[in-house]
């Protein structure tokens, strides 16, 4: 891949996120005003909207144009470009703000990510976007799609699918646990691997607990060029990388294509850490926030992130390598299992806790129990097969 | 030489047991079983399996110029249901598509008309029979379709050597348009009317035909009216051994589509030299007199009537009133989608109804939906598949939930990851063989959204 990147010439210096859940008290303008407004607080010095030179908007369902944005905040005469990724759309809010202020053209920028999706009355996310179709587009919904890959990695790698179902609700359990530990969590209570394994199925052999739920939220960042940094807080996290593909959808129709892996992330990732000049991610990094959409793509994410060798993430997860404390903490925010997912906030909502945590921030309780000064977040939208994948690198020293 | 080239029946696979009517209604039903579209046909995609069957079943370069499509339950009015077919089949822009609707009489008048005109017609003929529940209609009606290809020459497998028909104007049985049931005036009277409309027209037929009934070596008698067909096949002078099983004990009386189905199915055991005589009861008496020639003998149908009344499967009773609409079910709480696009399904009527993929440039591979850069047209229609892997999705909207989902690989490449029908998930495992098969996926605003969907492939019984 071509990408050029561009490590530590831009920083973040400053977020906020909101509670996430189902927000019946709050609709996008307010959750989009509130995050907004914790970023100003957080950095302080009389930042404010009027400080802020280009404003990038990431919803996928909530409205559109800058419009979207700038009525609420009253931002007056300024840029403000709404963008729109599936499910990468907040890391893509934030892709726009950072490559802006890096290319010279402004020097302070903000990117918002919002959803409102517990407007539509449907319980679980219904479709974004209404494009009129010939009819013939798949009607199945995400967690069907994902529920593939449990017999195609079993198939794989021998795994007993009733072993897999162990290792799904590990994952699942964990999630809980760290979300548990998480005041701006939907869901703040631990769930036992039993309650998880025997939920309801929606699709294949996923039950309830394996699908990440549905939730309101927004989240908010503040970016500078690097040496400006320290103008705004003393302690910024420097941008290492910013990696997106969208899939050509070959996926679907190709028949080598086996439904144990996201080519789309493994090229991001790859990417990523040739923008950041990380070679060992799962010793160098000192957490991931990974999309957890559903149990089974936590998993393979493992080994498309380089976090695990082919094959073995389903172990490494047994023996907790990804849970808080361990080799590697994974998720430890809650993920969208705690969080939910609305869609244009997440990515945001994954980049706050890299905030936290590498700043120092986050409460003991989640303590990730390693001083490594590198995080990553990852987005992923789609499908097995047709997706767009998100990777992003940060950390709080240059170089 | 004229007559019919080539011919074929669709039953599609649920069956409803009538003693599950007598269960739940409390009276009605019946012994046997009926026939039941699934909820994802109607009489457009029936009318496409059988025309797709008759025309794999026709030698090569048998390619019909008119398709003439007939039906009690069409999809549509004001718009033309045969152009759907014609999609569907990819017949050439230049073959006109016509509908022939509403009354049971013009299936048989539609067969009867192809024959005595010229050229190389595809008549297409579909029922789908309903009736309130715990009726005599709900419980021995039945739904199918059946397809004959007419034409001239050394192709013609039975040859048509007499016809007559007689009407008359009576109310024996109607119905309102828009009603999901039909009325009958008392039996006795419908009896009285068609006894002698019957008699005058096998008369007549014969002599046209200069045989005897004694040479009629298959005897079939068609019409809803199962009073007066009873009576009148006792008394054409046709030995029992010669009157042909309507198979109203496995699939019912598929009423518009009932005389193609049973004429079929005599094509499909007849040696070459054989009287078949066709007597249609409806509003008035309609007999064919059909000769088989000697190139019955080299054609072979690609799937006979008697494998598909084979493969039947049950589907409860509350299933099938609820796939009728006469039973309202609780949906699943998701949005109901969008009508399709008319000028988008436009574009894409060669992959929407045709199933035509296109090729890649670069690996010559199958692209399945073609893409701007595909060169070539792919049919995959008639193209098996494998099951590389399946799920079954509880949550998304259907109109018989849950879906059961798969990922096909085509022989000979090309890979959709497609909703499956006629199947159950628990039946299912990777490596399973699918077939194509024509269904309507959903209907919104009016416009029914037909696409394609794979099915377990029927194997016939001699394999």
């Amino acid at each position: 891949m071509a990408s050029k990147g561009i490590k530590d010439q831009v920083a973040i210096v400053g977020m906020g996120c909101t509670k996430f859940g189902e927000r019946f008290d709050k609709g996008a303008d307010d959750l989009m005003v509130d995050a907004s407004n914790e970023a100003f607080t957080s950095i302080g010095n009389g930042v404010d909207k009027n400080t802020i030179d280009a404003y990038w908007l990431g919803t996928a369902m909530s409205g559109n144009s800058g419009i979207t944005l700038a009525r609420p905040l009253q931002v007056e005469g300024k840029p403000v470009t709404h963008v729109e990724n599936y499910c990468a759309t907040g890391s893509e809010a934030l892709r726009g703000a950072a490559y802006a202020v890096s290319s010279g053209a402004y020097d302070i920028a903000m990117a918002v990510g919002v959803e409102k999706v517990k407007d539509s009355g449907y319980q679980g996310a219904v479709g974004a976007g209404k494009v009129p179709t010939d009819g013939t587009d798949r009607t199945l919904t995400a967690a069907a799609m994902y529920s593939m890959i449990v017999p195609a990695y079993s198939k794989k790698y021998g795994v007993a699918e009733s072993e897999l179902r162990d290792v799904l609700a590990h994952i699942a359990a964990k999630n809980h646990y760290n979300g548990a530990r998480n005041p701006r969590a939907q869901f703040r209570k631990e769930v036992s691997t039993e309650t998880i394994c025997g939920a309801p199925k929606m699709a294949g052999s996923l039950g309830v607990f394996d699908c990440a739920g549905v939730a309101d939220g927004a989240a908010a960042a503040v970016v500078v060029r690097a040496e400006d940094a320290h103008k705004y807080t003393d302690k910024p996290l420097y941008v290492k990388a910013l990696s997106l593909v969208a899939g050509t959808g070959a996926g679907l129709s190709d028949p080598e294509y086996d439904y144990t892996t996201f080519p789309e992330v493994a090229a991001t990732a790859e990417d990523a850490y040739r923008q950041a000049g990380v070679t060992d991610p799962r010793h160098e990094l000192a957490m991931a926030e990974v999309h957890d959409c559903f149990t089974p793509t936590e998993m393979v994410l493992m080994e498309d992130l380089g976090f695990a060798e082919r094959g073995t993430a389903w172990k490494e997860v047994l023996a907790g390598t990804f849970d808080l404390g361990g080799e590697l903490p994974v998720n430890p925010d809650g993920g969208l299992k705690s969080f939910g997912h609305p869609i244009g906030a997440s990515g945001l909502r994954m980049m706050f806790e890299a905030w936290l945590q590498l700043r120092g921030e986050a409460p003991p309780e989640r303590a990730l129990g390693n001083e490594r000064k590198l995080a990553l977040t990852h987005n992923l939208g789609g499908y097995p097969g047709e997706m767009v994948s998100f990777v992003s690198i940060v950390g709080t020293e240059k170089g | 030489m004229r007559g019919i080239v080539s011919a074929a029946g669709y039953i599609p696979r649920a069956r409803l047991d009538r003693s599950a009517i007598t269960g739940f209604v409390g009276s009605g039903g019946g012994r046997g079983t009926r026939s039941v579209a699934s909820y994802d046909e109607d009489t457009t995609t029936m009318g496409v399996e059988a025309a797709r069957i008759a025309l794999r079943s026709a030698p090569t370069g048998v390619r019909p110029d008119a398709l003439w499509f007939s039906t009690v339950a069409p999809s549509y009015l004001d718009k033309t249901n045969a152009t759907a077919v014609h999609a569907a089949l990819r017949l050439d822009h230049d073959v006109p598509a016509f509908d022939m609707v509403g009354a049971v009489r013009s299936a048989v008048g539609a067969l009867l008309t192809a024959v005595k005109s010229s050229g190389t017609t595809l008549v297409v003929t579909s029922d789908l029979r309903t009736g309130l529940p715990g009726s005599g209609d709900e419980a021995s009606g039945g739904d199918a379709a059946a397809a004959a290809i007419v034409g001239d020459g050394d192709n013609v497998i039975a040859e048509l050597i007499g016809a007559r028909s007689a009407t008359e104007e009576f109310v024996e049985r109607w119905r309102t348009p828009g009603d999901a049931r039909s009325k009958q005036w008392e039996e006795r009277f419908g009896e009285t009317k068609y006894l002698p409309l019957g008699d005058q027209a096998w008369r007549e037929a014969l002599k046209a035909a200069g045989i005897e009934a004694d040479d009629v070596d298959t005897l079939i008698v068609s019409g809803l009216h199962a009073r007066a067909v009873r009576s009148l096949k006792a008394r054409l002078g046709v030995g029992k051994e010669a009157q042909a099983d309507d198979l109203s004990s496995t699939i019912g009386n598929p009423g518009a589509a009932q005389p193609l189905v049973l004429l079929t199915r005599a094509l499909e055991t007849s040696e070459a030299g054989k009287v078949i005589a066709l007597v249609v009861l409806a509003d008035g008496a309609d007999v064919l007199l059909f000769r088989t020639t000697d190139a019955i003998t080299s054609w072979q149908s690609a799937r006979t009537v008697d494998d598909q009344v084979a493969a039947g499967k049950e589907v409860p009773y509350g299933k099938f009133l609820s796939w009728r609409g006469t039973l309202t079910v609780e949906p699943p709480r998701r949005p109901e989608p969008a009508r399709v696009s008319a000028s988008s399904a436009g574009r894409h009527e060669d992959w929407k109804f045709g199933f035509v993929g296109g090729r890649s440039p670069e690996t010559g591979e199958p692209q399945l939906p073609p893409l701007p850069n595909s060169t070539g047209d792919v049919p995959m229609a008639d193209v098996e598949g494998t099951i590389a892997t399946f799920t079954v999705d509880r949550i998304a909207y259907s109109p018989s939930p849950p879906i059961v989902f798969a990922v096909v690989d085509f022989d000979g490449g090309g890979r959709l990851p497609i909703e499956l029908t006629d199947a159950t998930v628990e039946e299912l495992s990777m490596g399973d063989r699918v077939e194509m098969t024509f269904r309507r996926l959903f209907t919104a605003d009016g416009i029914h959204n037909y696409f394609w969907k794979a099915r377990p492939v029927l194997r016939s019984s001699n394999g």
